[in-house]
């Protein structure tokens, strides 16, 4: 059912370049990916700060509540105000309660380090410091030192009983950070190790969407280039419930409207076509008896009286002009119909045109330049029809001299025989163009220089009958102005390919 | 045989038939369905003094070639749109009849498949409608002359392989039995066998036998041949007698 696209083929990888840019599928897929990369990374943002904020908070109540316990025991039987050995002592026994890790104590400007060789004055803040001498509670600090995070936790030693007031003694804690931080990289790490499966199945996703969407979109653009061809039997299968299987449908539709109205077009025409074949048809039948009798009404003229003798040269001079009319509509019905044939043989072109001539007593009144021994296969009554037409045209519009010029031209796919018929006119009119071979085309009335003249009136049908049996020889006719510029007249010419041999008659 | 008029139109010189009718009135067959063209036809012809008898039917047409008024029609003009009978059946049965009636069909449609099976089916020539009288008379004219005895007078003809051809009684006989040709085909055959060898175009056999001068259908000689050599040859599409020279034409022989 389907033809190749004739007009759709050459631009189409041109068509498909600009696709990979800015196709669908390249935009499908972008879409798909920049979508898993943002839910990715909303997501682990997400989670990733709320695990870190958890661990963090275990970690700091953890370390805050293991201080105050071992602080508690161990400052249970600790005198205040403490001298250096005691307040060394006691940091080391809070230190030990606490899993080894850096205890400072402090006591007014007497300060104990657990482990005497850490530098812990750069991780206890004077922030944290006063927070913890002005608070009076557990008081907790992130810092980070040496590029490794630590938590420093500080609280004030209070008395057990009575207003738990203040004993001036502030014990620290240093707690590495290191296991925690390491475990939230690790869920980072995970989701970075993650993210590339994500995106890659987005990826592929966004194909296999696209190949859904697309395979209906491509199928439909085929078939619409399809009818834009010409080929109005263009239809796609429509399969599914979605939008494009909605829009796949409404094309066929479109185009079965199309089709209709295009059959309804060309039955009209058809019918039209027809209806001239069939009037010229019947109007043969009369007219033949007319065109017989009319023959005797003429021989007998002169015995009439004078009215009576020009009513019968008129009775017979328009019944044979209806006759030349009614033959061209039945040979251009052929034309419309196709039923014409070419009944060709090898024939003297040279001796055709001057017997055409010869035949309608043009001899004395055309210039012929003609080339002898130009031999052709062609239909000879064709030619003739050819010839009799574009000289009676000449001889009807144009002012005399009337040349008619044979030759063989090569051209690019094989010799032509080309003939022209030139005029010493006025040259066709601006507008009239190809137009002189439409059907019953009348031309400025300048050009026509009317029934007086001896050639009669044409049928109105000549240059079109001319032009389609020029075609039925594979050839063209070309109307111009005269290569002197225009006003000198017009030239007819008549170009057709030249086969020396062929399809003989038998 | 430089013919006197040709068969283009030559116009009417206002004086009225001026055929000088030599012997007796040669008489014609006209079968046409329509009353009015065929009284158009009748009155001009018999205005230039031919003899007519009329048919409205192919029926009809048979029936009077079959009665006594048969014997006297030298030529029929046919219409080929006939109710009833077609003119091709009617062509087909006139040649079953008589050899050498010469037929002339009348076309209406100029449709060439018609003109090829009605050449086909044995006519000797065709005019299209509508025609004036000129060309018909012309046409009749050339048709009747084809028919008439050619004046060459010379003894029984050379036996040509079996074919012997009296040009002086135009008959033709083939290994001593009569082979019955209408004139057209006759006239064919004594045009190209008064040559042998020599090659003769469509143009110049269109000229010299249906005193066509230009533009006649080549499509008569063709069918012309066809039918001469289906009756002559003893293989038509091997033809020894009429052979084709593509390109050219035909020619008698090389035998």
């Amino acid at each position: 059912m389907s033809r190749t696209d004739r007009a759709g083929r050459p631009a189409a990888p041109k068509r498909r370049a600009r696709h990979l840019v800015g196709g669908l599928r390249t935009r499908l897929v972008v879409t798909f990916v920049v979508v898993a990369l943002i839910s990715a990374v909303t997501a682990t943002a997400l989670a990733y700060r709320d695990a870190r904020t958890a661990v963090l908070q275990r970690t700091q109540n953890a370390a805050v509540n293991d201080l105050r316990e071992r602080v508690g025991a161990v400052a249970a039987d600790f005198d205040v105000p403490p001298d250096q050995r005691s307040l060394s002592r006691f940091a080391a026994k809070v230190s030990e309660g606490i899993g080894g890790n850096i205890v400072v104590a402090r006591y007014q400007d007497l300060s104990a380090v657990s482990d005497s060789l850490a530098d812990t004055t750069s991780r206890i803040t004077v922030e944290l410091r006063t927070a913890v001498t002005t608070g009076g509670d557990a008081e907790f600090q992130r810092v980070r030192w040496r590029g490794e995070p630590y938590l420093v936790v500080g609280m004030p030693v209070t008395y057990a009983d009575g207003d738990r007031s203040t004993s001036g003694l502030e014990v620290y804690a240093i707690s590495d950070l290191r296991a925690e931080r390491d475990d939230t990289a690790a869920l980072l790490d995970s989701v970075r190790t993650g993210i590339v499966p994500v995106v890659l199945l987005a990826a592929v996703l966004a194909l296999l969407a696209a190949g859904t969407v697309l395979r209906p979109v491509r199928k439909l653009g085929r078939a619409t280039r399809e009818l834009a061809a010409g080929d109005l039997g263009s239809r796609v299968a429509v399969t599914g419930h979605d939008e494009l299987a909605d829009l796949a449908r409404t094309f066929n539709e479109t185009a079965d409207a199309l089709q209709e109205s295009d059959a309804d077009l060309r039955e009209q025409e058809a019918k039209a076509r027809r209806f001239v074949a069939d009037v010229s048809h019947e109007l043969r039948t009369p007219l033949a008896a007319m065109t017989m009798v009319a023959t005797v009404l003429e021989e007998d003229a002169d015995q009439l009286p004078p009215d009576a003798a020009r009513a019968a040269r008129t009775v017979g001079a328009e019944t044979a002009r209806l006759s030349r009319l009614v033959e061209d509509l039945m040979e251009i019905s052929r034309f419309d119909a196709k039923a014409a044939r070419l009944n060709a043989a090898e024939t003297d072109l040279a001796d055709t045109v001057r017997a055409s001539l010869a035949l309608r007593g043009w001899t004395d009144r055309v210039r012929t330049e003609l080339d002898e021994g130009v031999r052709a296969v062609v239909d000879r009554r064709r030619i003739d029809v050819i010839v009799a037409n574009l000289v009676g045209n000449a001889l009807r519009h144009g002012a005399p001299p009337v040349t008619v010029t044979l030759t063989t031209a090569p051209e690019a796919d094989g010799e032509r025989v080309v003939l022209s018929v030139a005029d010493h006119g006025p040259g066709l009119p601006p507008e009239a163009g190809e137009r002189v071979f439409d059907r019953f085309y009348k031309a400025d009335t300048a050009r026509t220089r009317g029934a007086a003249d001896d050639s009669g009136q044409g049928s109105g049908l000549g240059m079109a009958i001319a032009l389609e049996n020029a075609r039925l020889h594979g050839g063209t006719i070309d109307a111009a102005d005269a290569a002197d510029g225009p006003g000198h007249g017009a030239v007819f010419t008549l170009r057709l390919p030249l086969r020396r041999t062929g399809e003989d008659t038998e | 045989m430089p013919p006197a008029c040709t068969s283009a139109p030559c116009t009417a010189d206002g004086n009225g038939p001026d055929v000088p009718i030599i012997g007796p009135m040669p008489h014609v067959l006209l079968i046409e369905d329509d009353a009015s063209v065929r009284d158009g036809m009748e009155l001009v012809l018999r205005r230039h003094g031919y003899g007519v008898d009329t048919a409205a039917t192919g029926e009809q047409a048979l029936a009077l070639l079959a009665g006594e008024r048969g014997a006297r029609v030298e030529l029929a003009v046919l219409d080929l749109m006939l109710p009833g009978m077609d003119g091709f059946e009617v062509c087909r049965r006139i040649r079953a009849r008589s050899a050498t009636l010469p037929v002339i069909m009348l076309t209406a449609r100029g449709d060439d498949q018609d003109i090829v099976t009605g050449l086909e089916a044995g006519a000797d020539d065709y005019v299209v409608k509508p025609v004036t009288a000129p060309v018909l008379e012309a046409r009749i004219r050339a048709a009747l002359r084809r028919a008439e005895p050619s004046g060459q007078v010379q003894g029984p003809g050379a036996d040509l392989a079996g074919l012997v051809i009296d040009r002086a009684g135009l008959t033709v006989t083939k290994h001593g039995t009569p082979v019955p040709l209408p004139p057209t085909e006759l006239r064919l055959l004594l045009e190209l066998s008064a040559s042998p060898c020599r090659v003769f175009s469509r143009e110049q056999l269109l000229e010299s036998v249906w005193d066509h001068t230009f533009l006649g259908d080549s499509r008569l000689v063709d069918a012309a041949v066809g039918r001469l050599r289906a009756k002559l040859e003893d293989i038509p599409s091997k033809p020894r007698y009429v052979q084709t020279v593509r390109g050219f034409g035909y020619r008698f022989g090389p035998l």
